[in-house]
């Protein structure tokens, strides 16, 4: 049991969660299957771009077992192009044109996998077999599969109505570059791309809804990131008053990202279940998720800094085309970040930004996990890194001159951030997170090490990076929380949660203003029946504003706890204390009352009350933060390589990061150990491949490798905590932060491991890969075996 | 045309009539109820879906439920001995089975969605081998996907597993 002036905040409470995940209690979405219940299984295009000259769906309908068959002519008035559910912040000259999908395909398709029917049959496994029976006739079409070639004049177009494949085009500046550049000793200029790969959430995507027509009541479960704004789009879209509507994310197995989108089947499975009058569900097949679920990446960049012969930046300039695939209903929110987060936790003078935004043939591109974020990384350390070796300067050095010192927060860095807010650094402290990570993976005496690695054959490098992340933004979340009449504190915020630990670290924020145990704290998440009011679970804002809406709400019933006690104790409220459940005299723990009890007469059933009082013990609160708050951190690691089979093994691992105020210390290592690893896959393992036709070649986990254990290294970890002043608990998000700095981390460290072999080797293409790090490492001449070949010819 | 399976599932007997193409991790999930075995591939690859049959670690979605037909099968259901009607009080991590207390007290889990075949997988591995070496605690996992740990939490859950059922000998 808590003490009075226990902190609960900054503690490793074992997660609340895990009993019932532990024992296959948790309730997933695929586990709802309400009493005769129909299956959906949809008919996706096999190709990316054609045109729909025939749909046969007679076949289907008569199959045995099938209850319905569903084209985008049946929809009606849902046959409607869906929302942009960001809309771009108002950056001065943009240019966007917002083409989003249908619930259905109607004449054209645009990128593999994009639904074209739904079939709707006893079970599963009778609607594919009725699927397999719609007869589609595609007229195959010219298909944008280069990114680099999108926004030529004579591309095929993926929107005919649109004159290019242009989706947007955003420009950005601060301070004058071509000044900096004229007065630059060094300028540095590269070409860098930084391709796709998908989330790969090991639970796929479903819905499951039932419609009670005598309730008028839809209940929908949904593996979204988002269970507020899909109800209220639902609401919207049939019709039915918000509360007629009940949407439920229950355990989310991963999100990353693509969870947080609203897409077609979150329309039409609902809808089929009010059309039949009875329960509905879809549960996405792998094949599917790597189609119809949206992707990230595909950006290549042509970016120059400007330095003065001692390293100090004085500007960047950086260009980039952004493959948004088939459409762009999340609007801006990965390019932008992408350009926003470039500047890193560094004092740039000067930035001259520009991205443009294309349209291609391929699955559609929304946040997942980094959300863009590490391309800008990628692009600044790798130019940081390549002006290190031109200029003759240390690596770390030139990072250490050129971070922002403590006193220049709020740094505003004069563009706007994805939320249409500045971009502006509300604290940080970054010189110690630096020689922390350089400590700690022995950056002084590595070139020994390297060097003796090199006696024996072995190559050994080492990277280390920094980078910032924009975490915890608006606009805002609620909570409410409850002390019942048995003692226990109910708490429902609407956000979703997909394994961030919510249950505990909010429990623990409550639990921390009302002096209880956190085990005494039980959370709803994601259940708009319970908390209708929120945006849901994104940009690494969970902890920092549904935590800070959480704090608020608790401190409010604190002070009813403590009015009621101090009435019922006759002790004035200040000389109280909450501490083990009970209100007690501060100095005299005897004299305690329960919250229990507390709450029994908060809520009387007879008898007058107060004019002007509220019954219960219960308030709630909402945050909305006034910035993003920012988070930052470096990445450090060594790594080998094998000269022969282009195999890298990480070999240490270290991140410093501070995230602010820590709620739970390991709940925030997880998030980091998690982070790293899908930071591995996306340098090094996991790529899409696309044929020259758009078809996507390793639509599997045989062919599309995800990190194993065996892959993954020991990760190390320290916090430093420099807390955020916009919100009261100080905290920053940290969801994202591991997977952002990897790949350039991992970049640096292959170049230092081939030095010797190739000094001039650049990596500047990520994923990296066996495949193309045996390419390039042919053209350099750094091919064990080729050194071999050259000693025997020379013999 | 449906084909009788007799099956021993958590030490309990079931017999039904299924067709012949029905996987063994739907007939768990919806033919028994036993939802706690999760489905993320149906390709064989993520492990999500492994169940123990006989004892040893399989992947219920590459096996239709005839072949289970005269066999044993222990799902992640089977592990603890507890009522799920009080899964949220302070005493049920004592009720977990080691493996399972072992997972929440290094945070070896997240979202938990590959948590049911790890634990399986895990179950049937210390058996095997009670006192394994960091390394071989890696390898043994690398047939599971698990996207939100990295990992490095699973391995001190499966050393710290061995070390409980070590000491309760």
């Amino acid at each position: 049991m808590s003490r009075a002036g226990d902190r609960l905040i900054g503690t490793s409470v074992l997660r609340r969660e895990d009993p019932r995940l532990l024992t296959g209690q948790a309730l997933f979405v695929d586990d709802v299957e309400p009493a005769g219940t129909l299956h959906v299984a949809f008919v996706r295009s096999n190709v990316p771009h054609a045109r729909i000259t025939g749909l046969d769906v007679e076949a289907a309908r008569r199959h045995p077992g099938v209850a319905a068959v569903y084209t985008a002519e049946d929809l009606g008035a849902l046959s409607a192009p869906g929302p942009v559910l960001v809309p771009p912040p108002p950056i001065e000259g943009l240019v966007f044109h917002a083409r989003t999908p249908l619930p259905l395909a109607r004449d054209r398709v645009r990128h593999q996998g994009e639904a074209i029917a739904a079939v709707v049959a006893e079970s599963r496994y009778v609607a594919e077999d009725a699927a397999e029976r719609v007869g589609v006739d595609l007229e195959t079409l010219p298909a944008v599969v280069d990114l680099d070639r999108a926004l030529d004049p004579d591309a095929p177009l993926v929107h005919d109505d649109l004159d290019s494949n242009l989706a947007a085009h955003v420009r950005q500046t601060k301070g004058d570059y071509e000044a900096a550049r004229a007065a630059a000793d060094h300028v540095v200029a590269r070409t860098l791309r930084y391709d796709r790969g998908v989330a790969a959430a090991i639970e796929n995507r479903g819905v499951v809804a039932d419609w009670d027509a005598r309730e008028g009541r839809l209940t929908v479960w949904d593996t979204t990131q988002a269970p507020i704004p899909i109800r209220n789009a639902l609401a919207g879209l049939f019709g039915l008053g918000q509360s007629q509507v009940r949407v439920i994310a229950p355990f989310i197995g991963g999100g990353f990202g693509p969870k947080i989108m609203f897409y077609g089947e979150e329309i039409l499975v609902p809808w089929i279940a009010m059309r039949l009058g009875r329960p509905v569900k879809w549960i996405e097949d792998r094949y599917e998720n790597f189609f119809a679920t949206t992707q990230e990446r595909g950006q290549t960049h042509e970016s120059e800094l400007a330095l003065a012969a001692d390293g100090t930046i004085l500007g960047v300039r950086d260009r980039f085309v952004h493959d948004s695939g088939a459409y762009d209903p999340y609007g801006l929110t990965v390019p932008i970040n992408s350009q926003c987060t470039l500047l890193g936790p560094y004092r740039v003078p000067s930035y001259e930004s520009e991205f443009r935004v294309a349209f291609t043939n391929k699955p559609i591109v929304t946040p997942v996990r980094g959300a863009g974020r590490q391309h800008g990384v990628f692009v600044i350390e790798r130019l940081l890194d390549l002006a290190a070796r031109e200029l003759g300067i240390d690596r770390v050095e030139i990072r250490a001159k050129n971070l922002l010192a403590p006193d220049d927060f709020p740094h505003d860095h004069e563009i706007l951030f994805q939320d249409s807010a500045p971009l502006t650094y509300d604290s940080g402290n970054y010189a110690p997170l630096l020689e922390e990570a350089a400590r700690r993976i022995g950056y002084d005496g590595f070139e020994t090490e390297r060097g003796s690695a090199r006696a024996e054959g072995r190559r050994l490098g080492l990277g280390i990076v920094s980078y910032v992340e924009g975490t915890g933004i608006g606009p805002y979340e609620g909570a409410r929380v409850t002390v019942e009449p048995g003692g226990m504190v109910s708490v429902a915020t609407g956000v979703g949660t997909q394994g961030q630990g919510h249950f505990t670290s909010f429990a623990q924020v409550v639990a921390e203003q009302i002096g209880v145990d956190p085990s005494r704290v039980r959370i709803v998440t994601g259940d708009t029946s319970e908390f209708h009011w929120g945006t849901g679970t994104f940009a690494s804002r969970g902890a920092v504003v549904a935590g800070s809406a959480m704090h608020a709400a608790a401190l409010r019933v604190r002070d009813k706890i403590l009015a009621h006690a101090s009435e019922a104790l006759e002790v004035a409220a200040e000389d109280l204390e909450l501490a083990g459940g009970v209100a007690r005299v501060r100095g005299a723990p005897d004299l305690s009352i329960g919250l229990g009890e507390l709450a029994r007469r908060a809520n009387p059933l007879r008898g007058a009350v107060k004019p002007g009082t509220e019954p219960g013990l219960e308030a709630t609160a909402y945050f909305g933060p006034a910035g993003g708050s920012t988070a930052a951190g470096v990445h450090a690691m060594v790594v080998e390589v094998d000269p022969d089979t282009c195999r890298v093994e990480i070999l240490r691992y270290v991140v410093v990061h501070d995230c602010g105020t820590v709620i739970n210390p390991m709940i925030v290592e997880g998030q980091i150990h998690g982070g790293v690893a899908l930071g591995i896959g996306n340098a090094f393992y996991e790529e899409l491949v696309f044929d020259e036709e758009g078809g996507m070649t390793n639509a599997s986990f045989m062919d599309y490798l995800l990190p194993t254990a065996t892959d993954v290294p020991y990760i190390e970890t320290a916090h430093f905590e420099t807390p955020s002043p916009l919100n009261p608990l100080g905290t920053k998000g940290v969801g994202e932060a591991g997977a952002i700095p990897v790949a350039a981390a991992f970049a640096q460290a292959i170049e230092d491991a081939l030095s010797d072999d190739a000094p001039d080797l650049e990596i500047l293409d990520m994923p990296l890969g066996p495949g193309k790090l045996f390419e390039l490492m042919r053209e350099a001449g750094a091919l064990a075996r080729d050194a071999a070949d050259s000693d025997r010819d020379d013999a | 045309m449906e084909t009788a399976v007799r099956v021993r599932v958590n030490g309990r007997e079931h017999e039904r009539g299924v067709e012949p193409r029905l996987l063994l991790s739907d007939f768990l999930r919806h033919d028994l109820g036993l939802t706690g075995t999760h489905v993320g591939c149906e390709h064989g690859v993520c492990g999500a879906c492994t169940v123990l049959l006989d004892g040893e670690p399989v992947r219920s979605c590459l096996l239709f439920a005839v072949q289970a037909d005269g066999h044993e099968v222990m799902t992640v259901e089977g592990l603890a001995d507890v009522d799920p009607g009080v899964l949220d009080t302070d005493g049920v991590p004592d009720l977990l089975h080691p493996v399972q207390r072992a997972f929440r007290e290094t945070h070896a889990l997240q979202c938990g969605f590959c948590t049911p075949g790890i634990l399986l997988t895990t179950v049937a591995f210390l058996d095997e081998n009670p006192e394994p070496t960091r390394a071989e605690i890696r390898e043994a996992l690398s047939g599971h996907l698990c996207r939100c740990t990295g990992y490095q939490n699973i391995v001190e859950g499966v050393a710290r597993a061995a070390e409980m059922l070590a000491t309760r000998g």
